[in-house]
């Protein structure tokens, strides 16, 4: 499973990032996060709003730093 | 209409603080508030407490309302209509959709992808940082209603305009290629419950507050030295209502500068108590907030130096008018 975070640098992408760290842990799953910084690339997802989180090139939420709990339940729906 | 003043008085002035305030000052901390300590003291407790109640209460109900408007509805919006009107709405959407500066070159890139023309989405870029509806309401409160809205107006009307000479001078071509070489991704909104608006907008007034607090002590406390502190020639001397310079300076030194609006509030309360032009007072508002060196660089990862340069020659130049406008009219406002 590859999990990027989309955005350019400021605290929220940051703050996503160690909340989805967190979120693998608790979930005792295994993922590549790869941060996107180049906003040509965060353009060719789509993403209007940063942060943004995608999980195997399908963004799953956008605007938003998700919490650990949030995330968790979208790597289980994920998983299914 | 009696009603009305005491409501502003009471909600937005926030009557009752400061009295409470002088209480506190003159009881407990035995300090005269027509003295210079006294003043300064009370002032600060006073507008610090004000801000920071006004700041939450604000951002949430804005908040609230901006959870019906994501930047992807707001675009969808925006592609259904033309010309002038495209750039009205842009400008106006620009205010109540939320995002973050960060947030400002994708939601850029999105946009100009989505076919939405180039002008609308300046107009929106220009009206979202400058008419921000909560300082807009704490505008209110620091001087009244009929300012509010004409910094409302005012703003708005920078926005269409600088976006529609922006559309007329067609510098398309001035935009970055990669720009537009992207599929419009529709990503699935799900729709949002009420708790889901409770939970965004409590999130919201929790990271804004954190983000801000410190701007806000700092321009109240330089407030409440300007206020207290600061001889008023010395002031005058530099800003005054008659140097015809004023607007001009306040200008430019608030382009480069970044802080939170909410922190230059303060500040330009205690100017005009001092005698500086209206106008002046909000020139340097409205320069702070419209422009900031960091924005600027990443807009210049988007768009080529010669519409980079031209949008910050607009803005500035609509500011500048804008300042001599107030200062000129705005004792009518008062």
């Amino acid at each position: 499973m590859i999990i990027k975070i989309l955005g350019s640098g400021c605290k929220k992408c940051t703050t996503l990032a160690e909340n989805t760290k967190e979120a693998l842990a608790d979930l005792g799953m295994e993922a590549q996060i790869i941060k996107v910084t180049d906003f040509s690339e965060i353009a060719a997802f789509g993403v209007m709003s940063t942060p943004a989180l995608a999980i195997d090139e399908t963004v799953v939420s956008s605007g938003k730093v998700l919490k650990a709990n949030e995330i968790t339940g979208i790597l289980e729906r994920t998983k299914r | 209409m009696i009603v009305f003043e005491w409501l502003n008085d009471q909600l937005l002035k926030m009557q009752w603080l400061s009295d409470l305030v002088k209480l506190l000052v003159g009881n407990v901390f035995g300090l005269d508030t027509t003295q210079r300590l006294g003043g300064s003291i009370h002032f600060f407790i006073y507008d610090t407490i004000k801000i920071f109640i006004l700041l939450s209460v604000l951002i949430f109900v804005i908040s609230y309302i901006q959870s019906f408007f994501p930047p992807e509805r707001t675009r969808k919006i925006l592609g259904r209509f033309n010309g002038i009107t495209a750039n009205i709405l842009g400008a106006l959407l620009g205010t109540v959709t939320p995002f973050c500066s960060c947030s400002s070159i994708p939601l850029f890139i999105g946009f100009t992808n989505a076919g939405l023309p180039l002008g609308v989405t300046f107009s929106f870029l220009i009206s979202s940082p400058l008419v921000d509806l909560a300082s807009v309401l704490l505008l209110a409160s620091i001087f009244n209603w009929k300012i509010a809205l004409a910094y409302v107006v005012v703003g708005v009307l920078l926005a269409v305009t600088a976006g529609t000479i922006i559309s007329k001078l067609k510098m398309e071509k001035y935009v970055e290629p990669f720009v537009f070489s992207n599929k419009v991704h529709e990503i699935a909104q799900s729709e949002l419950t009420k708790k889901d608006r409770i939970d965004f907008s409590t999130e919201q007034v929790l990271g804004i507050v954190k983000k801000v607090w410190l701007y806000i002590l700092i321009g109240v406390g330089i407030g409440a030295a300007i206020h207290n502190w600061i001889p008023q020639d010395i002031i005058t001397a530099v800003l005054g209502q008659d140097k015809w310079y004023s607007v001009l300076l306040a200008t430019f030194v608030g382009v480069p500068m970044y802080a939170d609006i909410f922190g230059t509030l303060p500040i330009a309360e205690a100017l005009v108590a001092k005698g500086v032009g209206l106008g002046t007072a909000l020139s340097f508002m409205m320069a702070v907030t419209a422009l900031s060196l960091p924005s600027i660089i990443m807009l210049k990862k988007v768009v080529k130096s010669k519409l980079l340069i031209t949008f910050i020659g607009i803005v500035t130049g609509g500011i500048i008018i804008i300042g001599y406008a107030f200062n000129a009219f705005g004792s009518f406002l008062m």
